[in-house]
């Protein structure tokens, strides 16, 4: 399969601190990765030029063979509109929005919103019936599948997904899981940030980053 | 989307929203009541100035210079001149004819009822007379004096002894329509005591302590047959500009086209020229100076007020320019969240843009409401009058209330292009 990301000598440098240093990794199309290290290690730093809302201090970036790091603000929001699907750890629903709004807001700023296939997408997650409610009557496991099916709603190239159970109990962090198993069979590539190392196992590759380097590569 | 939105974000944060609404009604309402005030009460005084009967006052030209000091004028000799009521139709045969709606002459003088000494003047109430062109001519204070309010009848313009009294002095002497009373009056040849008849109490505005008969019972009482005091006449006229005002200051510094074109333009100057040059012996001056002083105030007080409204507006677009930023930075999140998924900085704008117009539409409307009250509480106070409906204040001011509130977004703006998706998400 070919590679849908390519990260090359990448640096982030912030005043002397080198939030990233020298990041080479290659990530295949339809592959699940998990990123993983403690706290400060650079996952989030990397998670961010991979999704287009960064870019590196040096070094070259691929994204679905565009090269993200020549290009402007602009033209990243316009990838990451098209190409990133966003899976936040706290989950970011617009508060006064009902679920299936949020999943449309993608839609409106991508194309066009469409309620029935917004409401198709709360399916897939089980959470048709919860459509109309408010993100605050929704519990944290709801939350994160109404995020899921946001970030999937405009077909993406790659499912960016931060901490997906990292405020999920056992049984919601199962539901995520298994949406995400689903979404891998599907061809779906999944980049996903963690600290749980069972969830991290739970993925093809495990990568792992230690004060801006990376430390490992491969399956456990 | 959009509009769902909207509606949506709109409900949120109702402590700020209103806080916004009160910030732009606040200018909206002063707004509201300047511009009420202003084009009302310019209108008011455009009728007052139309309806105000007289721009010119015709009197005997005078023989000897008077003492005229500031606060002090002895004229000792201005009663005893007189206009020709002969001539007076000549009036009606100068270059602009066409211009004069009318006249009203007077002779006046000082009588005693019951010791106290009261003013009658004889006049033309409704007089029809013929000009020299054969044309009939209705005037005299029907005509000219709009405002007053008779309450009873007109006196005919005969030799009957018929009176118009004025309220207070009907009110003090505790005389009514139809009732008769005895005026003393002094003549070349000595005190005659007078039977009148009231036929109407008149409101004339201010003076209200005199006494009008008809002209001619007057001018016979008095042994004056034929003359008159002053005559007040009332002129279309054209405004004063550059011409009539160099003409004012000195008619012999107009070139000789200067003066034919002052000549033939109706300014209030050149038709009282016109008259002096149809009558012999007169001088007749323009009866503006007190309206147009009056006019001048009104503006100043419009301007002061015009520069209120100004500073309230301003006040107001800091306000919601403050009130804005505090709104961005509150939902800075939820702006990073549109931005990562794929809005551009112009959507969002639009988005708080929006937000910031219906608070301009509601303030607007809620200032506009506010301010035509307090407009009718200026007009009451101030003018004693009270302040129309003029749909167009609607408009203007929701127009600027909007406006304040657009402006006010400026600001906010520019964080809003600053904020980025990946600090305000993940908190740093």
């Amino acid at each position: 399969m070919s590679d849908i990301v390519t990260l090359q000598d990448v640096y982030k440098i912030y005043g002397k601190v080198h939030a990233l240093h020298n990041i080479n990794i290659s990530i295949a199309s339809g592959e699940w990765v998990a990123v993983m290290g403690p706290s400060g290690s650079g996952k989030t730093t990397m998670m961010n030029i991979i999704g287009c809302m960064d870019t590196p201090t040096k070094g070259s970036v691929q994204v679905d063979g565009t090269e993200t790091h020549k290009l402007n603000g602009a033209a990243l929001t316009k990838l990451r509109r098209e190409k990133i699907g966003l899976v936040f750890q706290q989950f970011h629903l617009v508060p006064h929005l009902t679920a299936v709004e949020n999943v449309m807001l993608a839609q409106y700023y991508h194309s066009m919103p469409d309620e029935k296939e917004a409401l198709q997408a709360l399916e897939r997650v089980g959470l048709a019936q919860r459509a109309e409610h408010l993100p605050k009557q929704l519990s944290g496991g709801e939350q994160q599948r109404v995020c899921i099916a946001r970030a999937l709603i405009n077909y993406p190239s790659i499912i960016l997904a931060d901490e997906p159970t990292g405020n999920l109990d056992k049984v919601n962090e199962r539901i995520v899981i298994d949406i995400f198993n689903q979404l891998h069979k599907e061809g779906h590539t999944i980049i996903m940030v963690t600290h749980d190392p069972k969830v991290g196992q739970l993925a093809q590759r495990q990568i792992e980053l230690d004060h801006g380097q990376l430390v490992y590569s491969g399956v456990v | 989307m959009f509009f769902r939105m909207l509606k949506k974000s709109f409900l949120q944060g109702k402590k700020n929203k209103l806080l916004a609404i009160v910030t732009i009604a606040f200018g909206a309402t002063l707004a509201s009541a300047v511009l009420s005030v202003s084009l009302d009460i310019g209108d008011k005084v455009n009728k007052e100035l139309k309806s105000y009967g007289a721009n010119l006052i015709v009197k005997p030209e005078m023989e000897a210079l008077p003492l005229d000091m500031p606060g002090i004028k002895i004229d000792p000799l201005a009663d005893q001149r007189y206009i020709s009521e002969d001539e007076l139709p000549n009036i009606k045969m100068i270059f602009w004819r066409n211009n004069i709606l009318g006249f009203v002459p007077s002779l006046s003088t000082s009588v005693f009822i019951e010791e106290q000494e009261v003013k009658l003047t004889g006049t033309w109430f409704n007089k029809k007379m013929v000009i020299p062109t054969g044309e009939t001519l209705r005037t005299g204070a029907k005509s000219i004096k709009t405002w007053w309010d008779v309450n009873g009848n007109w006196p005919a313009d005969n030799n009957e002894p018929e009176a118009l009294v004025q309220q207070k002095l009907a009110q003090r002497l505790n005389i009514a329509n139809g009732d008769k009373f005895a005026v003393t009056l002094t003549t070349e040849q000595g005190r005659k005591t007078s039977q009148l008849k009231v036929v109407g109490i008149v409101s004339t505005g201010s003076n209200e302590g005199g006494i009008f008969v008809p002209l001619n019972w007057l001018q016979e009482q008095l042994g004056k047959d034929n003359q008159v005091q002053q005559v007040e006449v009332s002129a279309l006229t054209t405004p004063e500009n550059a011409l009539a005002r160099k003409a004012a200051m000195d008619l012999d510094s107009l070139s000789s086209d200067e003066f034919e074109t002052w000549y033939c333009t109706a300014y209030v100057d050149s038709i009282a020229y016109q008259i002096e040059e149809a009558i012999p012996g007169v001088e007749a001056k323009q009866l503006r100076q007190v309206a147009q002083s009056e006019g001048k105030v009104l503006s100043k007080i419009q301007l002061l007020m015009a520069l209120l409204t100004v500073v309230a507006l301003i006040s107001s677009i800091l306000g919601i320019s403050n009130l804005m930023t505090a709104s961005v930075l509150e939902r800075s999140k939820e702006i990073g969240l549109y931005k990562a998924l794929g809005a551009n900085n112009l959507p969002v704008i639009y988005l708080f843009m929006a937000e910031a117009l219906v608070i301009g539409l509601i303030g607007g409307l809620v200032g506009y409401g506010i301010g035509f009250g307090f407009a009718q509480i200026i007009g009451k106070s101030v003018f004693s009058s009270t302040i129309a409906f003029k749909p167009l204040v609607i408009p203007i001011v929701l127009l600027l209330s909007t406006g304040v509130g657009i402006l006010g977004t400026i600001s906010a703006m520019g964080t809003i292009v600053k904020l980025q998706p990946a600090e305000v998400l993940h908190g740093r």
